[in-house]
């Protein structure tokens, strides 16, 4: 088995993908970082400690798709998830912009008619 | 009856330029048919915009965040709207608007049966006529608006418009955010609106700057037709 990855950095991999799941896991608790979004950080935290156990699951997978070489697999899952994500956060960025319009517009309607009923009874 | 007409003034940074704009309008005298109200809605400026402006006889509409041209615009048109106006139309705040144009649109509307009409510089080609690229973009929008809505609109880029009450309540919930003016005609169409064009003179801005940067033209004309694109597709079904 030359496919297997050695010792030292499969330690390395199982303690920083558990210090990732913990820090997500610390984010949550904090309420920094809402559930809707920690999903993907969990599954994507779940995958890295699964590989840093399971040794030879990359080679295994990747023979099982007939990818040539292991670490193409790695690359292509991984960018395409991030496009797929990335693209998930412009669509929360353009409903927050729109919600924001929405609000500032509101604020904008309010304080004019809060300055409408101040002056109207400092007129009486 | 008397007809109510909520005059919005979008203000950026126009310190220098607000007060005439708003005096020039108060001085116009529209006999005793229509009743004129000017609403500046000031978009979060960082200069004494709003300052000046509450002491005009005017409303003042004060965001607390700046939302550019179409957000600004559109906060005037909820104000109308909530405030049953019978016309609404956009001056812009930079002088670059005459008043003395309004009674010309105002006219307009109130004897035709459009819905929206748009102040042109090129329909007699006279006063201000913007730089050679901003035309260039102006044709090729033209062109463009033609091939999605089929009717011919000179001067697409112009804020210069009166509505009525029925655009109202369009534009008072659904308004582009950036570069209303081409994208908005595209809506109007999709929802079966007559838009007529009336020749004006426009003059050079006094002060502020073109919501439009010099550096971003093709930045501006790929989004503007993007957006109409998408425009066009999203009220598809309304015809």
């Amino acid at each position: 088995m030359n496919n297997v990855v050695p010792v030292k950095i499969q330690i390395i991999a199982i303690v920083l993908s558990l210090g990732f799941l913990a820090y997500i896991g610390r984010l949550i608790v904090k309420g920094k970082l809402r559930e809707e979004y920690s999903f993907i950080w969990v599954f994507g935290a779940l995958i890295l400690i699964l590989f840093s156990f399971w040794r030879e699951g990359l080679a295994v997978i990747a023979k099982l798709l007939g990818v040539y070489a292991a670490p193409n697999l790695v690359f292509m899952v991984a960018i395409f998830g991030i496009f797929i994500y990335l693209l998930h956060l412009s669509v929360v960025v353009s409903q927050l912009h729109e919600k924001n319009k929405k609000l500032s517009q509101e604020i904008a309607l309010l304080k004019n008619k809060i300055e409408k009923i101040i002056s109207d009874k400092t007129e009486k | 009856m008397v007809k109510r007409i909520a005059v919005i003034v979008p203000a950026y940074n126009e310190e220098k330029a607000i007060a005439g704009v708003v005096n020039e309008i108060n001085a116009l005298d529209f006999g005793n048919e229509f009743k004129i109200t000017i609403i500046v809605v000031n978009d979060c400026s960082h200069d004494r915009t709003a300052e000046i402006a509450c002491r005009l006889k005017c409303i003042l509409l004060d965001l607390p965040v700046n939302l550019g041209i179409g957000g600004a615009v559109q906060t005037g048109f909820k104000y109308a709207y909530e405030n049953k106006y019978d016309f609404a139309m956009q001056v812009d705040g930079d002088g670059q608007h005459p008043p003395t144009e309004i009674p010309k649109l105002l006219k307009h509307i109130s004897e035709t049966n459009a819905d929206i009409v748009i102040g042109s510089r090129f329909i007699n080609n006279i006063g201000f006529i913007s730089t050679f690229s901003r035309r260039l973009g102006i044709a090729f929008f033209k062109y463009l608006l033609r091939l999605f809505c089929g009717v011919t609109i000179t001067d697409s880029t112009s804020g210069f418009r009166i509505i009525n009450r029925k655009v109202l309540a369009i534009v008072s919930e659904i308004y582009p955010d950036d570069y209303p003016e081409p994208v908005s005609i595209i809506l109007f169409r999709r929802n079966n609106l007559k838009i007529e064009e009336v020749p004006v003179i426009m003059c050079e801005r006094k002060g502020g700057k073109s919501s439009i940067k010099a550096f971003t033209p093709l930045y501006y004309m790929l989004k503007v037709s993007i957006a109409v694109f998408f425009t066009y597709i999203r009220n598809r079904n309304k015809n």
